[in-house]
C-alpha cells in the first residue's frame, strides 16, 4: 500500500476510536463531568494521566533535544518524572480528600479567600493557555507533514475532533479517549526504537541497548558516540552541563516542582476513587510514562549515532542492502578519521529519507567547501586538536543543519521501516498532542465555570445550568485555543517555560501549605503567591521583554543574562517557589491565625477515611 | 469525627515516611544524577558510566519504586491508626 494511503487509514481509525469513545462515556452530571464521577481504577486514570502529561513536545521534542544536549537533557528526565513523587506524597492524596473539583476550589476553601481563589484561577489561565498554544501548533505540524494538508486544516480538524468528545463526555469523555491515545502514541514510540536497537546493538530492550556495545564489538555505543562527536568538535556526550551544575540543579527543581503545581495534571487526582486509589494512581502513571521518557534517552543517543554515521563512514555504520543499517565491526573498532577525505557522504549518495526532509527546511545542506560532500562537525569548536584537523581536512565550516525535531519524526525512515510504523508515528504524535490539548482545555473550562460563573458570579446556578455552562466554556475555550493555534503570538516558543514558572512558583507552595501548614492563614497565602508569581515574571520578562514583547527586555536592569547565580530564566521557578515561601510565612507570623473551622477542615484533609462520602460533594 | 482516634500520631508517622520519601528522591536524582555525577561516571554499569546512568535512566526508576513503597506504607500507617477505608 502507498505510504500515504496508509498513513490516512491508521490515523483515520485511531480518531473513529476516540469518538466511539466520546459516544460511549458522554457525562450526565457535573460529578461525571469534572471528576468523571470520582470512579476511574488507578490503572486507567494511570494510562489517562500519562497520555495527558505527555504532550506533542514530550513525544516529538524531547528525544531532539536530549540528542543535542546529551547529558545536560536528563534535566528534563529527572524533571518531568520527579515531580510525580511530590504529587503522591504532598499533593494528590490530600486533594482527593478534599474531594472538590478544582484547584482554585481548594484554594480559595482553604483560605477562606475569593481573592485567594481568584487569583489561582489568573495563574491557572495564564499557565494552562501559554501551554495549550503548543498543543495546537503541534496538532497542525503533525497534520500538515503527514497527511499533506495544510497546518490550518490540520488545526480545524484537530479542533473539531477534540470538541467532539470534551464538550459531550467532559472528564469522563476525556479519561476514556486518552486511554486510547496513550495506547496509541507508546506503540508508536517504542516500536521504532526497538528496531533502531536491534541494529546496533542487537539488543530488543532500548534502555538496555543504550547501555550494550556496539554490534559484534565489545565497544559501548556510550563510548563510541562520546569518541565520535568529540573528534568532530562536539561536546562529550556523556558529562556535557547545561550553563552550570548549579542551572541544572535548579531548571531539574523547577520542573519536578512546576510538574507538581499543573492545574491540568492535579485535576486527574480529583476522578480516583478514594485516597488509597490518589497514591497509587501517581504511581501508574510514572509507570506509563516512564516508559517513553527511559526510551527517549536511548532514541536520542542512537539518532545521533546514526545520523553521524549517516553522513561519515568513519563512525562505521554502513547501508545494509538489504534496507536499514548495520554496524560494521572492523570499522567501529579501527576508529577511523572523520576528516579524511573519502570518509564524508558525497551528497548526491545521500539517501531518501534526508532527501524527503530537505523539503520540509528542517534539514539543510550547503556546500560551504565546494567539494559535493556533507561535513557535519562542530565548527565553533574550542578543541584546538579537532580545528586543526578540520582547517588541515579544507573543511570551511559546518554544512548539515538539522532541526531537533526530526530526531523522533525521521526515526522509522533513517532505519527504513515498514510504511505502517511511519503511519503509526504520525498517529502518535497527533494522540500526544491532541490528549494534552483536551486535558488543558478541561482545566480552562472547569476553573472558568466552576470557580468562576459558580464560585463568583452565580452561586445559585442549578446542576444542569453549571453543566450546560461548562460545556460552553468548553467549546469558547476550544475556539480561543485554536485561534491562537492559527496565529501563534511570536512569543510562542518561550511560553511553556512560562507555564512550568507559574505552576511552580505561585500554585504548588500555596496548595502545599494549605496542607502541611495548619496555621497558614489567607493573608499569607496571597502574599505568598503574588511574590511568587511577580519575581518569577519578573526575571522572566527581564530577559524575554515585557509580556513577550521584543525590545522591552530589561537585563540592564537585574545586571546582565542570567545574572542570578547564572540561573537561565527557564529554570527560575524552583527561585519563584523559595520567595512565596518565604513571604508567605513572613506575612502568616505578623496576621492573625486561620479560624478554627479551617483549622479542623486542614485535619480532616490529612485524613483518608471518608474520601468517598465528599465524593463529588459540592 | 476522629476524635477518638490519634490524629497526632497519625500525622508524625506521616510526615516521617514523606521525610524518608524525599530523602530517597533527592539522592536519586539531585544528588546521583546532577552533583556527585562527575565522579560516579568513574563507575560503570555496562556500558553506561553512572552518573549519566542516574541522570537518564536510573532516577526514573527509583521514582517509580519509591511511589509504590510510600503507597504501601502509608496504607500499612492508615490501618495502624485506624482511618483507613474499607
Amino acid at each position: 500500500m502507498e505510504l500515504q494511503t496508509t498513513i490516512y487509514l491508521v490515523v483515520g481509525l485511531s480518531f473513529a476510536l476516540y469518538i466511539g469513545i466520546a459516544i460511549w462515556a458522554r457525562a450526565g452530571s457535573t460529578s461525571e463531568y469534572y471528576a468523571a464521577g470520582g470512579s476511574v481504577p488507578p490503572v486507567m486514570n494511570g494510562m489517562a494521566t500519562a497520555a495527558d502529561w505527555m504532550s506533542a513536545a514530550s513525544f516529538i521534542s524531547m528525544a531532539g533535544l536530549i540528542a543535542n544536549m546529551g547529558y545536560g537533557g536528563g534535566l528534563f528526565l529527572m524533571g518531568w518524572t520527579g515531580g510525580y513523587v511530590l504529587l503522591a506524597c504532598l499533593l494528590a492524596p490530600y486533594l482527593r480528600k478534599f474531594g472538590k473539583f478544582t484547584v482554585p476550589q481548594f484554594i480559595g476553601d482553604r483560605f477562606y479567600s475569593q481573592t485567594a481563589s481568584t487569583v489561582a484561577v489568573v495563574c491557572l489561565l495564564v499557565a494552562s493557555l501559554t501551554y495549550i498554544i503548543g498543543q495546537m501548533t503541534g496538532v497542525g505540524v503533525a497534520f500538515s507533514r503527514f497527511l499533506g494538508v495544510s497546518s490550518d486544516t490540520g488545526i480545524y480538524v484537530g479542533m473539531a475532533i477534540v470538541f467532539t468528545y470534551a464538550v459531550f463526555g467532559g472528564m469522563k469523555g476525556i479519561t476514556y479517549t486518552q486511554v486510547a491515545q496513550y495506547i496509541v502514541l507508546i506503540a508508536a514510540y517504542i516500536i521504532p526504537a526497538i528496531f533502531i536497537s536491534v541494529s546496533l546493538t542487537g539488543v530488543a530492550i532500548p534502555q538496555l541497548g543504550l547501555g550494550a556495545s556496539m554490534s559484534g564489538t565489545d565497544i559501548s555505543l556510550l563510548t563510541k558516540l562520546d569518541q565520535v562527536i568529540t573528534d568532530l568538535g562536539f561536546g562529550k556526550y556523556t558529562n556535557q552541563l547545561p550553563g552550570s551544575t548549579l542551572n541544572m540543579f535548579v531548571y531539574t527543581m523547577s520542573l519536578m516542582i512546576g510538574t507538581a503545581g499543573l492545574p491540568h495534571v492535579i485535576m486527574r487526582f480529583f476522578t480516583v476513587p478514594n485516597v488509597a486509589a490518589a497514591r497509587s494512581s501517581a504511581g501508574w502513571a510514572l509507570v506509563f510514562i516512564a516508559l517513553l521518557y527511559t526510551t527517549a534517552p536511548a532514541v536520542a543517543a542512537m539518532a545521533k549515532l546514526n545520523l553521524h554515521g549517516t553522513v561519515n563512514s568513519a563512525v562505521g555504520i554502513e547501508r545494509d542492502p538489504a534496507g536499514g543499517l548495520k554496524v560494521n565491526p572492523e570499522a567501529v573498532k579501527a576508529n577511523a578519521d572523520p576528516y579524511a577525505v573519502e570518509a564524508s557522504l558525497k551528497y548526491e549518495d545521500r539517501p531518501g529519507w534526508m532527501k524527503r526532509w530537505e523539503k520540509t527546511g528542517l534539514l539543510k545542506f550547503e556546500d560551504k567547501n565546494g567539494d559535493g560532500r556533507i561535513q557535519y562537525y562542530n565548527d565553533k569548536t574550542k578543541n584546538d586538536a579537532a580545528k586543526a584537523k578540520a582547517e588541515a581536512a579544507g573543511w570551511k565550516g559546518n554544512e548539515l543543519t538539522v532541526n531537533a525535531d526530526i530526531i523522533v519524526l525521521a526515526n522509522p525512515e533513517i532505519a527504513l521501516l515498514p510504511n505502517w510504523v511511519i503511519a503509526l508515528v504520525a498517529a502518535g504524535g497527533l494522540a500526544a498532542a491532541l490528549s494534552t490539548a483536551a486535558g488543558l482545555l478541561m482545566a480552562i473550562s472547569a476553573a472558568i465555570s466552576h470557580d468562576l460563573v459558580k464560585g463568583v458570579f452565580k452561586p445559585d446556578i442549578s446542576e444542569k445550568g453549571e453543566l450546560m455552562a461548562g460545556k460552553i466554556a468548553m467549546a469558547v475555550s476550544i475556539f480561543v485555543a485554536g485561534y491562537l493555534g492559527l496565529n501563534p503570538p511570536g512569543f510562542a516558543a518561550g511560553t511553556v517555560a512560562l507555564a512550568f514558572g507559574i505552576a511552580a512558583s505561585s500554585l504548588f507552595p500555596a496548595i502545599m501549605m494549605g496542607i502541611f501548614s495548619k496555621k497558614m492563614n489567607k493573608e499569607g497565602a496571597i502574599a505568598g503567591m503574588l511574590a511568587g508569581l511577580f519575581i518569577t515574571l519578573f526575571y522572566v520578562f527581564a530577559h524575554k521583554g515585557l509580556f513577550f514583547i521584543k525590545g522591552t527586555e530589561y537585563l540592564g536592569l537585574i545586571g546582565g543574562a542570567n545574572s542570578f547565580f547564572g540561573i537561565t530564566p527557564e529554570a527560575f521557578g524552583a527561585i519563584g517557589a523559595l520567595v512565596n515561601f518565604a513571604v508567605a510565612f513572613a506575612v502568616d507570623k505578623v496576621t492573625k491565625e486561620p479560624p478554627e473551622h479551617i483549622q479542623h477542615m486542614v485535619e480532616n484533609v490529612r485524613i483518608p477515611r471518608g474520601s468517598k462520602a465528599v465524593d463529588g460533594a459540592h | 469525627m476522629q476524635h477518638n482516634h490519634d490524629v497526632q500520631g497519625y500525622w508524625k508517622a506521616t510526615l516521617g515516611l514523606i521525610t524518608k520519601v524525599l530523602v530517597i528522591w533527592f539522592l536519586c536524582s539531585f544528588a546521583a544524577g546532577i552533583l556527585f555525577a562527575d565522579m560516579l561516571n568513574g563507575i560503570s554499569l555496562g556500558g553506561y558510566p553512572l552518573g549519566f546512568w542516574f541522570a537518564h535512566q536510573g532516577s526514573i526508576y527509583v521514582f517509580i519504586a519509591l511511589i509504590f513503597w510510600y503507597g504501601k506504607k502509608m496504607g500499612d500507617i492508615d490501618r495502624e491508626f485506624d482511618v483507613h477505608e474499607d
